[in-house]
Formats: structure tokens, C-alpha cells, sequence
């Protein structure tokens, strides 16, 4: 066999199978979820169903957009994207600021941080579900430090439920941003703090035109990964609040897209969600890595940006 | 007992009589010509014609039911050999609106299958998904009577009820004395009284499980019931004709009843059936005097319970008239539970069909307190009293409605019950329920 075949060949053996996955797993659902949003479709349809006599145009689309739940969905996803970049981001690097000095129980800390990350959404959500009852372990706490004004209905109160969430949230991966960070400060070299202080610049200074400016590209990676998380918020909020709360005031796009297309028995309706969902996350994501990674991922997919 | 548990029966003895002559025919001293020739004959008469496996999805997690429904299955195995039964509980919700809908669409459905009537099944029928069981089991269906209509589309019946009850509500009797209530209320005025007597003696009234939306809705329900008329009704299930302004109504009297705050606080994020703290948990353990919920309650309740046992002060009684309005005060909301067979069972799934449906069954099914039977013959069998006062309501009532969620069918039941949610927040309008209920009918 020549060369050149032999290398096609080869390509072709190790390229296919995750490329058939892919196609099948990820290409066609995404296009048939296209297809099913300008259709009107009962649950449980059956392919012949797609026919003219179902098919609604932008119909879908359009009810989407002029659905106030659907608006609140996107403005509560919204909600959590830049909270969650403006509280955990500065939280995040605060903390891994401080657990990068040397100190007793350094080790002991960061493992403890970390716990909340290892555990399933799901277990996480539930176990806070259970200690946020009206008489759950958080208001017996509140009550017993005498703190009894505090006392709240934190998963049952419309104005707090999506705070409440968003803490968990908080509570959950801020400890996979601080690992982050800390794996950031490790390419920080000492020498440059050494230099900045041997020149009279305080702890502070240093962090800030030292430490920061060479921690960016770790924060913008950050930053990215929460981006992308907080618009598909899902288990937390599935699992941790009851559904009538769920659609009062914690509803994300994406559970949403579950109760319309599934539970509501409208697979075309979820599909144009799912879509929307879909465009929304794309213009993002490729938005962030023009503007934001650019220089952290030049020579891969920006190629060519200038 | 009808025709075919006789017939079961009867297998049951012919089979039995077989093996027993092989024994004899072993035990036998003539080592001849009768040994191997009994023993061939019952090889031939006792072994399958073909293994068969039928799955079967139910909704009994908790209680009684789901040793009931597993002695089922073991006993039609050892009547019908070669028949293998494999049952599975699943939560009733997960059942309805995720398992059986994707199973069905995907090409792969369990064989029996818990069938919901009004829109699920007539859906379920359009799409071919269903086995009409006129011709196989007519006597099992002829034994449940009127009760099998909601399970029947086009004059063709695709399910069977096993139970169907009434909602009402599920009283403390012990917390009613104390609050000196005499007699359970029977128009909405004393209802109101006897919230403002509860709330005298440091009392939840009233629990609810808005948490989950059904337990809400049902409110709205069965204010719409005692506000229209029945034809009202009628049309409203099969036109989607909502114009009347008894619709409104319903909700204008549920925001008064609502501004009377007779439910517990934080309703809106309470669980219905699940753990000390849902409604139920809060009936069971003293903590409410009341909660509107359907015939299956008592076992929950009795669930929820430190001794697992139906507490003794649990009382029943149906929701009250609503004075002025035209709906009838004797009308009554409810619904059951039905199984079905996929288009494409075998069909022994009939047979277990038309046993479980068998009055023995049935028997065991109200002996365990786990429901209204439907074949008449075993009401007698019920023993637990609220589920006799139940059954009373039922055969008082005038007019059964089906639960408006499971009659619209779930697109509009669920963009009702959206609706009625928001109004029990306090951020919806009476309108605002009509208005979404028209909507999603617009989208079918």
C-alpha cells in the first residue's frame, strides 16, 4: 500500500467513529430540533406527523418571544451570568489570593473549598433543598444565634427563591474557580513580586499590577466556563425548588424548554425554545472568544482575528 | 366471578390435575409402558407453547398497593405458566408526563400500562399507541359499567378502571371538636366559619401542596364545578368553549377565599404527598386541620404517620355547595386509575388484564384500603370507613366530573394550571386562566 493511501486510510479508521457520534449525537439532533420548531407538534409524535397541514412557520418563535414567562426565563438566566461573574469571580480570587500564602492548614482549606464541586447537582441541590425547609436546618441556625429576623421561607418566598438559588449556585462552584485561580497563581514567578517589593510596592500594589495583570488569562478562561454553566442551569433549579415556585421566579431558558416541550406536551414549541436557547449560547460563546480569548487561544480557533 | 377467572380457574386445575398424575404415574411400582408414556404426555400438556414476558408499569410506590399488584403478578404466573410478569412501580407524575409518553413514542412500550382517560388517551388512541379491548375482555368491561367511559374513545374502550374515587376533604375530627365545629361544612359560608374557628385555636385550617401545581389547581377545579352548571361543563371539555362567565367566576370566589388566608404559610413551595413536611404530612401529624385532596389520600396520610397506620381521626367530606351559583351542589370531581395494552402486546396482557379486573382481585384491592374498587361486587370488600364515606360521595353524586387537567388533556390543563398557580401567588387574574386556557386550545 502506498504511503499517501495508507495515511488516508488511517485518518479515516480513527476520525470516523468519534466523528459518526458526534454527527449522530450532536449534528442531527441540533438540526432535527430545528426542524421541529416550525411544527406544531402532540407529545409523543410520530414522524409522519411533520407534514404541511402541522407546519406553523416562525409561529413558535414568535409566541416565544411574546411569552412573559419565556421573557422572565431569559432575564433570570441572565440574572445568574453576571451575578455569577461579578460575586464569585472577586470571591474566587480573594480567596485563592489568600491560600496562596503560606499558612497553617493551607492544604486542610483548599480540599475543604473544593468539597462542594465533587458532589452531583442533584445531591447538592437536594441536601440544600431539605436543610432551606421552613423548618429546615438553616432557620433552627438563624433562630438559635438569636438572629430570628433573618428566619425566612428561603425556597418558598417568590422575591428570594432565585437569590437562595443563586447562592447555592455560588456555593457549589465557587470552589472550582478558586482551584482555577490557584493553578493560575502557580505560573505567577516570585521573582516578579520579589522585584516589585525590593522596589517599595506594598502587598496590595503588588497583587494588583503584579499578580492580576498575569492571573488574566486565567479569569478570562474562568469567566468563559461560567458564562457557558450559568446559561444552562438546569438540576439546581429543577430539583431544588418546587415547580410552582420554579415558575413564579427561578425559571432559566432551560428548565423552560423541559416543562414546555415536555410537560406541557409541545415538542415543536420546546424545540423553537431549545433553538433560541441554542443561538443564544452560540452568539455568546463566539462573541467571548473573539473579543475576550482571542490572545489566550490564538493559533487555534481564532486563527485569523486580527 | 366472571367467565374468564373461571377460565383461569379451571387451567389452574387442569394443570395441577396433570402434574399430579405424572407423580402418581412415577410413584407407579409397573416400570413398563404407563411410566414414560404419563410422563411424555404431561411434558407435552404442561409445557409452554411459548415463553412470554409482559411488563406492566404502575403507579404504586408507597402503601398497601404494591404488594397487592406483585401478589397479582406471581399468581397469574403460577396460573398461566410460561407467562412471565414483570411489574414495576414508578411515581405517578414521572409515570404519566415523562415514562410512558417517550416510551411510547420511541417504539418501545411496556405491554399493561397505567392509562389516563379524557385528552392522554384520546392522543394516545389517535396515534395508534392502544389495543381496543372490546373483543378480547367484554365481560371484564361490562363489570366495571358507567365508570369505564372516560377510558373509551369512538365507542371503543382501550382501558379498564381498577379504582375511581372523589375528592373531598380530609378532616382532622379531633381538631374540628376542639374548634367546636359540629357538623363538617356544606356551603362555602361555613366552610369560611369554620376556617375562622380553626384559626381561633392556633390551627393551620386549611394545608395545601401548591408547591406542586396539581394540589392548587384542584381548588380552582372544583370552583369552577360549583360555579357552572353541568352542560356548561360539558361544552367546556369538548368545544374548549370557556365563554361562559362561570369560568371567571370560579376564580373570582377562589381570590376571596384565598384573601381569607386559610392555608398554611409558605403554601406556595409545599410538597403534596411527600414527607412530614408536605400537606399531607402536615394533616397526618396534627399540624392541619384539613387539605382538599382525592380518594387515594388516606393511605398517603396513613403513610406519613410515626406507626405507618391511617391516623383514627381522619374524617371525609365533600367539597361544599357554593350558594347562588349556578353549579350543582351535588356534583362531585374525581378520577381513577385504568391499565391498558400497547397495540402490540401479546395477548395474555388482556388476560392479566381481565384477572386484575376479577372480583377476587378487586376484593384485595379495597381490603388493602388502597382505593374505590369499580367492580360493584367488591365494595363490600372495603373495610377502611373513610374510603366507605368516599364511596358513599360517589354514589351521591350527581354529576362526576373528571379532573379539568386530565379532561383538557395537557396542553391546556397545563397552561391552566399554570394560570391558577399565579393566582394562588397572588400575580394572576381570574381572566388571566380563561385567557391561557382559550390560548393553548388555539395551539392544538
Amino acid at each position: 500500500m502506498h504511503g499517501k493511501a495508507r495515511t488516508r486510510l488511517e485518518i479515516v479508521l480513527f476520525v470516523a467513529p468519534a466523528l459518526i457520534l458526534f454527527i449522530g449525537f450532536v449534528i442531527v439532533p441540533v438540526v432535527l430540533a430545528a426542524v421541529y420548531s416550525f411544527f406544531n407538534l402532540p407529545a409523543g409524535f410520530r414522524w409522519e406527523m411533520l407534514n404541511p397541514e402541522r407546519f406553523v412557520g416562525w409561529n413558535n418563535y414568535t409566541r416565544a418571544f411574546s411569552t412573559p414567562e419565556f421573557r422572565k426565563a431569559i432575564a433570570n438566566t441572565f440574572f445568574i451570568l453576571f451575578a455569577s461573574l461579578l460575586v464569585q469571580g472577586p470571591l474566587a480570587v480573594g480567596i485563592a489570593l489568600l491560600l496562596n500564602r503560606r499558612m497553617r492548614g493551607r492544604g486542610i482549606l483548599r480540599l475543604l473549598i473544593f468539597v462542594p464541586y465533587v458532589l452531583a447537582e442533584v445531591i447538592a441541590g437536594l441536601t440544600w433543598k431539605l436543610l432551606l425547609q421552613p423548618n429546615g436546618g438553616v432557620n433552627a441556625i438563624v433562630d438559635a444565634l438569636g438572629l430570628g429576623f433573618l428566619h425566612r421561607n428561603w425556597l418558598a418566598d417568590p422575591k428570594l427563591a432565585l437569590y437562595t438559588i443563586f447562592f447555592i449556585l455560588t456555593w457549589k462552584y465557587i470552589g472550582f474557580a478558586i482551584l482555577l485561580m490557584l493553578a493560575g497563581l502557580q505560573g505567577v514567578p516570585h521573582e516578579l513580586g520579589e522585584a516589585a517589593a525590593i522596589d517599595g510596592a506594598s502587598w496590595w500594589q503588588t497583587q494588583r499590577y503584579v499578580t492580576l495583570p498575569l492571573l488574566a488569562p486565567t479569569i478570562r478562561i474562568w469567566a468563559f466556563l461560567s458564562i457557558i454553566g450559568s446559561l444552562q442551569v438546569f438540576d439546581m433549579v429543577w430539583v431544588t425548588v418546587a415547580p410552582t415556585l420554579r415558575q413564579m421566579s427561578t425559571e432559566t431558558m432551560a428548565t423552560y424548554m423541559v416543562q414546555q416541550g415536555q410537560f406541557a406536551g409541545q415538542p415543536g414549541y420546546g424545540s423553537a425554545i431549545a433553538v433560541i436557547l441554542f443561538f443564544i449560547s452560540l452568539t455568546i460563546a463566539l462573541g467571548y472568544q473573539r473579543l475576550a480569548l482571542r490572545r489566550d487561544l490564538a493559533g487555534s480557533v481564532t486563527r485569523g482575528v486580527r | 366471578m366472571n367467565k374468564l377467572s373461571i377460565k383461569h380457574v379451571v387451567a389452574g386445575f387442569v394443570a395441577a390435575g396433570v402434574s399430579l398424575g405424572s407423580l402418581a404415574a412415577c410413584s407407579s411400582e409397573s416400570p413398563d409402558t404407563a411410566g414414560p408414556d404419563t410422563g411424555e404426555s404431561s411434558e407435552s400438556a404442561s409445557a409452554p407453547a411459548e415463553e412470554v414476558t409482559i411488563t406492566w408499569w404502575h403507579n404504586a410506590t408507597s402503601g398497601p398497593l404494591p404488594a397487592v399488584w406483585e401478589k397479582v403478578a406471581q399468581d397469574f404466573e403460577a396460573a398461566n405458566p410460561g407467562v412471565k410478569v414483570e411489574q414495576t412501580g414508578y411515581q405517578n407524575e414521572e409515570l404519566q408526563r415523562t415514562l410512558i409518553p417517550n416510551a411510547l413514542a420511541s417504539g418501545d412500550a411496556p405491554d399493561l400500562f397505567q392509562v389516563w382517560p379524557g385528552g392522554e388517551i384520546r392522543d394516545q388512541v389517535a396515534n395508534g399507541y392502544l389495543m381496543a379491548l372490546d373483543d378480547a375482555i367484554p365481560d371484564t368491561i361490562a363489570s366495571v359499567g358507567a365508570t369505564v367511559n372516560p377510558w373509551q374513545v369512538d365507542g371503543k374502550t382501550y382501558g379498564v378502571p381498577f379504582t375511581f374515587g372523589i375528592e373531598g376533604f380530609w378532616y382532622n375530627k379531633d381538631l374540628f371538636e376542639q374548634a367546636g365545629i359540629t357538623t363538617p361544612p356544606t356551603t362555602l359560608a361555613e366552610l369560611n366559619d369554620a376556617v375562622t374557628k380553626l384559626k381561633a385555636i392556633n390551627v393551620t385550617p386549611i394545608a395545601v401542596g401548591a408547591g406542586e401545581k396539581w394540589p392548587a389547581a384542584h381548588w380552582w377545579y372544583q370552583f369552577a364545578l360549583h360555579s357552572c352548571s353541568p352542560e356548561t361543563l360539558t361544552t367546556g371539555a369538548a368545544e374548549f368553549d370557556f365563554s361562559d362567565p362561570c369560568w371567571v367566576d370560579a376564580g373570582t370566589d377562589l381570590v376571596d377565599f384565598i384573601a381569607t388566608e386559610p392555608f398554611q404559610d409558605g403554601f406556595l413551595g409545599t410538597p403534596a404527598q411527600t414527607g412530614a413536611g408536605s400537606s399531607a404530612g402536615m394533616l397526618a401529624n396534627g399540624q392541619a386541620a384539613m387539605e382538599l385532596m382525592g380518594h387515594w389520600n388516606a393511605g398517603v396520610v396513613g403513610g406519613l404517620t410515626p406507626d405507618e397506620e391511617v391516623p383514627e381521626f381522619l374524617g371525609w367530606f365533600p367539597f361544599p355547595a357554593i350558594e347562588g351559583a349556578a353549579g350543582d351542589a351535588n356534583a362531585a370531581l374525581g378520577g381513577g386509575d385504568g391499565f391498558g395494552c400497547s397495540a402490540d402486546a401479546p395477548p395474555q396482557c388482556a388476560d392479566l388484564l381481565a384477572y386484575i379486573m376479577s372480583e377476587e382481585v378487586q376484593k384485595e384491592f379495597a381490603a388493602s384500603g388502597s382505593g374505590i374498587p369499580t367492580v360493584p361486587g367488591a365494595q363490600s370488600a372495603l373495610e377502611d370507613p373513610n374510603l366507605q364515606m368516599v364511596a358513599e360521595g360517589l354514589s351521591k353524586a350527581s354529576f362526576v366530573q373528571l379532573w379539568l387537567d386530565t379532561e383538557y388533556g395537557t396542553t391546556v390543563g397545563n397552561a391552566m394550571n399554570e394560570g391558577i398557580v399565579n393566582l394562588f401567588a397572588g400575580n394572576g387574574t381570574p381572566e388571566d386562566i380563561v385567557k391561557r386556557m382559550q390560548d393553548a386550545a388555539a395551539t392544538l
